[in-house]
């Protein structure tokens, strides 16, 4: 396979677009790097430089421009790193397990409707968020307007939706379809003789489930958290139309209440909270990066 | 039979945290706005039977026409240029024997998990008009600049550049799927006398083709999402620039801004069949371009 030699021609070709490739998809990041290690008058300047002047004063720089994000008063980023990790972990949690349980049944229970059901998943793949916005607002409004009507006082947090982080983790819990997906495909790989051996020893579903399924399922249950992970921190659209406080934004909403409030938020200060934002998903994805692009590969090309 | 009717209990119990979603976040909700698209809905009253009014509305509406062509165009730009270069980066980064073909392959990759809005600030300073890289690199190479963000004409071809940055995924998928073209074809093609172009296209094109399917229609739905980046790039106090608005805004605006719960719901409703219609269309076509191994799929 790796026998077949380069063609003669392209050889130039090839470095060069790659070249131009590597500076379009690496330079912007590098940038907004560059620009949170200058002072603001550095900054916004007609500098091409990636460090500031003196080099030397990039640390310094640093350390201030992240500590003035960090403590911003008017948008506390602790508070909302903190709202984002309790959905992240709730709505991971929720997806991993609820879809495992799916993509068990799809893949492991002989019964009838199942491929009607599988069909279901894949279909509302194709369904995009914006198409469901409005009537999942008014959904969740309806619970709340239902909870006041029967006499439980608003006060009683913990029942209520709108202006909670609730929708954002709570549909977790009923499976995902690409994570199902992705999971039943995994499940199907499986030796079937496993299970069956587990089955003439007395085990049922459950217990087939966590010491059959699971075990040897771990790397796909990994990516699944790892993909609905990213997802959550990612997510701008969802939280901003079901949160409405301010002090449970999550990072995304903090990010943009920043670059917004007033207009005036100096380049570098802005770039040093875009490079916080975005710096965990990437030492994320570095940590991982093998098992994650193959994964990515393998969802477009099975069945 | 008889055994798959004793699993029935058990599977759909299994599968019940899906069915129950299924029901209570897809169904109920199309449903329902289905509805409401037919309703004039404040939110705050009760929805009132208006029969296809907001659809009427909708069709007359300047900013209505305004976001379906800039989305359109959006669209029309974004397909086959982000199609095309994905498969460009790919077979070139496929090129066997390529060293740091790996680096190259998570350089491109990379700005798919930058956040959204992380992204959205980047392209923001990169495009602004006095101080923006962009624009103070092309004025060191005698090049006056446009003002990308304010300029009407250069919105659109901001968000395709923009768009353009995030192919990585695609690109992942066209390197592994050329990886799995046997290469014995490359081994006839070559002693059938064809250069590495028409190697390409002869071989290697049709050999991924459903790859490419795949993640052209991915891509078009995506196209028609686009909302944070506009939303960063073109919205201030006063609104959104008309030349960077486009569908998902003006449906957002709709509902949460004017909130007319029945016109987004209508807007909604458009959307879910064109998607749907383009989907079906292409998945229909590629019966008849796409080549599946070992014959019919």
């Amino acid at each position: 396979m790796n026998e077949r030699p380069v063609p003669p021609l392209p050889r130039a070709a090839l470095w060069a677009l790659l070249f131009l490739a590597a500076v379009f998809f690496a330079l912007p990041l590098v940038w907004m790097l560059a620009t949170s290690l200058k002072p603001e008058t550095q900054a916004a300047s007609q500098s091409l430089s990636l460090l500031p002047d003196p080099p030397s004063s990039a640390l310094r720089h640093a350390r201030d421009n992240y500590a003035a994000v960090w403590t911003d008063p008017s948008i506390p980023f602790p508070l909302y790193l903190r709202n984002t990790l309790v959905v992240a972990v709730l709505a991971v949690m929720g997806t991993t397990l609820s879809s495992a349980f799916v993509a068990y049944s799809l893949s492991r229970v002989p019964w009838r409707g199942r491929s009607l059901v599988f069909g279901t998943v894949l279909v509302s793949m194709m369904i995009p968020f914006p198409v469901l916005m409005v009537p999942l607002f008014v959904l969740f409004r309806r619970i709340d307007d239902t909870m006041l009507a029967l006499g439980l006082p608003p006060e009683h947090d913990w029942l209520r939706f709108i202006g909670t982080l609730k929708p954002l983790w709570v549909p977790a819990w009923f499976g995902g379809a690409f994570n199902i997906f992705l999971l039943r495909q995994f499940f199907m790989s499986i030796p079937r003789e496993l299970d069956e051996a587990a089955r003439i020893d007395g085990c049922g579903h459950w217990t087939i489930f966590w010491r059959v399924i699971v075990p040897l399922s771990r790397p796909a249950l990994a990516v699944v958290a790892l993909f609905h992970f990213i997802y959550v921190w990612n997510d701008f659209l969802a939280p901003m139309i079901f949160l409405t406080h301010r002090d449970q934004f999550t990072l995304a909403l903090g990010l943009q209440m920043y670059q917004s409030k007033a207009g005036l938020t100096p380049w570098n200060l802005l770039m040093a909270a875009s490079t916080m934002v975005t710096a965990p998903v990437l030492l994320l994805f570095l940590l991982t990066q093998r098992s994650l692009v193959r994964s990515v590969a393998g969802a477009g090309l099975k069945e | 039979m008889a055994r798959r009717d004793a699993q029935l209990g058990a599977g759909l119990l299994w599968a019940s945290p899906w069915i129950a979603g299924f029901c209570l976040f897809l169904v109920a909700p199309i449903a329902v706005s289905a509805w409401y698209s037919l309703t004039d809905y404040p939110l705050l009253k009760p929805p009132v039977y208006v029969g296809l009014e907001n659809y009427r509305a909708l069709l007359n509406d300047d900013r209505f026409w305004l976001v379906v062509r800039n989305t359109a165009l959006y669209g029309a730009a974004v397909i086959p240029l982000g199609t095309l270069l994905s498969l460009a980066l790919a077979a070139a980064l496929a090129t066997p024997g390529l060293r740091g073909s790996r680096l190259f392959t998570a350089l491109v990759y990379v700005p798919t998990l930058v956040p959204m809005m992380a992204g959205a600030m980047i392209w923001l300073w990169l495009f602004n008009a006095r101080f923006g890289l962009i624009n103070v690199a092309l004025e060191r190479v005698g090049v006056a600049g446009p003002n990308w963000l304010e300029h009407g004409a250069f919105a659109i071809p901001a968000l395709v550049i923009t768009a353009l940055w995030s192919v990585g995924q695609m690109v992942v998928v066209y390197i592994t799927a050329i990886n799995e073209v046997p290469a014995s074809l490359y081994e006839a093609a070559r002693l059938d006398g064809m250069g590495a172009i028409r190697r390409f296209l002869h071989v290697t094109l049709p050999m991924i083709s459903p790859a490419v399917l795949f993640s052209t229609v991915t891509l078009t739905i995506a196209s028609f999402q686009v909302f944070v980046m506009p939303y960063v790039l073109f919205r201030n106090e006063r609104g959104q620039r008309a030349a960077g608005d486009v569908y998902n805004l003006y449906l957002y605006d709709n509902a949460f801004v004017y909130q007319k719960f029945g016109a987004a719901s209508a807007m909604a409703w458009m959307q879910l069949v064109v998607v749907l219609t383009l989907t079906g269309l292409m998945l229909l076509a590629s019966k008849r371009l796409v080549h599946y191994r070992g014959g019919t799929p």
